[in-house]
């Protein structure tokens, strides 16, 4: 059974999402989603700065078997991406919620979180799944 | 697609594989293990350095029989079927009347008028229909209450050795009969990851009791597909439909080796097969397109697909099998390419989602193989 932190947010396509003291959020994929792709061998980090809209794809997990797209959780900008998955994109499989961060964004319109899952509703469509 | 693909089919072992905690997909009309819980990278490496097994059933198992069989195979395969021993394998390829590959294949002589053959699931009903219309002097069989299990990697001789000491007898591309655990088989030392090892054809009936006795073995585990693609990417192998296709030479998808000897310009019964002419032009002239492998600079895999381009910008070629290697620890690709291209050390770009991604042309395979050759 994959472990689905009840202090994150959640979306449909399987990214977490954790709000930050200054406001802005970090990103990652949930621990089943990571154990769905299998392992992982390489993540195509955002480019920093980039505006997205919410839903629009940010950034590639690829694995031995297929390339996933991550999707941007809210609208913003791409404030950091997390270098260490450049070397090690197994850590994404290793440590999805702390350490396997894929990229932080500030928001553009923070009323957006409030569409996002919480861990209850996630863990439910991952059941259903 | 016709009647028979429409709905998944089962092999023998669906049960086993589910039992085994398999993650079933459908692949070529079966419900195949994708993987198991370990993982196509712990599976691929497994394979390289223990034995594993992998559920091949889904491929046709093909008996043709008849006075003169070998010689009314040399029409429509390019290999010295006449020559073959009693026990001799070979892998070869069906063309058809432009040159290109209807499917590739492994043929066996069973008997002096007795072949076996292995063909790939897609192609099945392609072939036997093929074989049925082209070969109305002989019996064509379906052998569809049997089952096929690949045991390989550097283990997997003495895992079958101690439950059917004669396979130690076998060399890489020959086969026997052998009671294996008490079962039935016949047993090739043959495979498709590149390692020594076996493929045992049993009714399908035992096929899961031997299974469980192969699995028995602490040395031996289950392998999905995910890792059977991995490991013989990294082994130079092609896969039908990707890497070759109807409209593929064996020339240009660098199977030449695999046209015998007596069929070749100079040989003693050059050509006689679908499309000779054009292959043996090409075996002199050269093709106007090879495939080569392809050493991926950075850690982004490229995959099927990508267009491959020249250092100028030109398309010159496109990707027909990618993904990451667990024992090369890099992405590998094999692509078909310009010919001019095909020449080891030659820099090229594939692009990756739109972004070019440099690539080397490099040697195939990209692991050493590993055949028992005696």
């Amino acid at each position: 059974m994959s472990h689905t932190p009840e202090e994150l947010m959640y979306t449909e396509s399987h990214e977490w999402v954790r709000r930050e003291e200054d406001g802005s959020v970090t990103v990652g994929i949930s621990d089943h989603a990571q154990e769905a792709l299998g392992d992982v061998v390489f993540v195509e980090l955002p480019e920093l700065e980039a505006e997205l809209a919410a839903r629009e794809e940010v950034a590639v997990v690829e694995s031995v078997k297929a390339a996933s797209d991550i999707y941007a959780p809210v609208s913003g900008t791409i404030l950091a991406v997390n270098e260490l998955l450049e070397d090690a994109p197994e850590t994404v499989n290793e440590e999805p919620y702390n350490e396997g961060w894929i990229f932080k964004m500030s928001l553009s319109h923070p009323d957006e979180l409030d569409k996002l899952l919480s861990a209850a509703d996630y863990r439910l469509q991952c059941e259903e799944e | 697609m016709n009647v028979e693909t429409e709905k998944t089919m089962h092999t023998p072992l669906f049960a086993l594989h589910s039992s085994l905690g398999g993650k079933m997909v459908p692949f070529a009309g079966y419900e195949l293990p994708v993987q198991y819980p370990d993982g196509i990278k712990a599976e691929h490496l497994h394979t390289r350095t223990a034995a594993g097994l992998f559920d091949v059933s889904h491929m046709g198992q093909v008996l043709i029989r008849g006075k003169g069989a070998a010689t009314a195979l040399e029409r429509l395969i390019p290999l010295d079927i006449m020559e073959m021993a009693v026990g001799q394998q070979s892998y070869s390829v069906m063309t058809n009347d432009q040159g290109g590959i209807r499917d590739d294949l492994i043929v066996c002589r069973w008997a002096e008028d007795e072949f076996f053959l292995v063909v790939n699931a897609d192609c099945k009903q392609a072939d036997l229909a093929y074989l049925r219309a082209e070969l109305a002097d002989q019996e064509v069989t379906e052998l569809k209450d049997r089952a096929l299990l690949a045991l390989q990697g550097p283990q997997a001789a003495d895992v079958l050795g101690t439950l059917a000491p004669v396979v130690y007898m076998l060399k890489f591309m020959t086969g026997s009969s052998a009671r294996v655990a008490g079962f039935d088989a016949y047993v090739t030392r043959s495979g498709y990851t590149g390692e020594d090892g076996f493929e045992l054809s049993v009714s399908a009936a035992d096929a899961e009791p031997l299974a469980r006795q192969l699995l028995a073995d602490h040395r031996v585990s289950p392998i999905g597909l995910g890792a059977r693609d991995s490991l013989r990417l990294e082994a130079g192998l092609c896969l039908y439909g990707h890497d070759m296709t109807a409209s593929t030479t064996p020339v240009e998808a660098g199977l030449q080796w695999s046209i015998g000897r007596e069929r070749r310009r100079d040989g003693e019964r050059a050509g006689g097969y679908c499309g000779a002419e054009i292959i043996m032009e090409q075996m002199v002239q050269g093709a106007k397109c090879r495939r080569v492998g392809l050493r991926v600079e950075d850690r982004a895999p490229v995959r099927e697909g990508a267009l491959v381009i020249n250092l100028q910008g030109d398309e010159i070629g496109k990707v027909t099998s990618g993904g990451f290697g667990p024992s090369v620890a890099a992405p590998v690709a094999m692509a078909m390419v310009a010919a001019e291209y095909a020449v080891s050390g030659t820099r090229l770009l594939a692009l990756v989602r739109g972004k070019p991604r440099s690539v080397l042309v490099t040697q195939l395979p990209f692991v050493k193989r590993r055949y028992f050759r005696g």
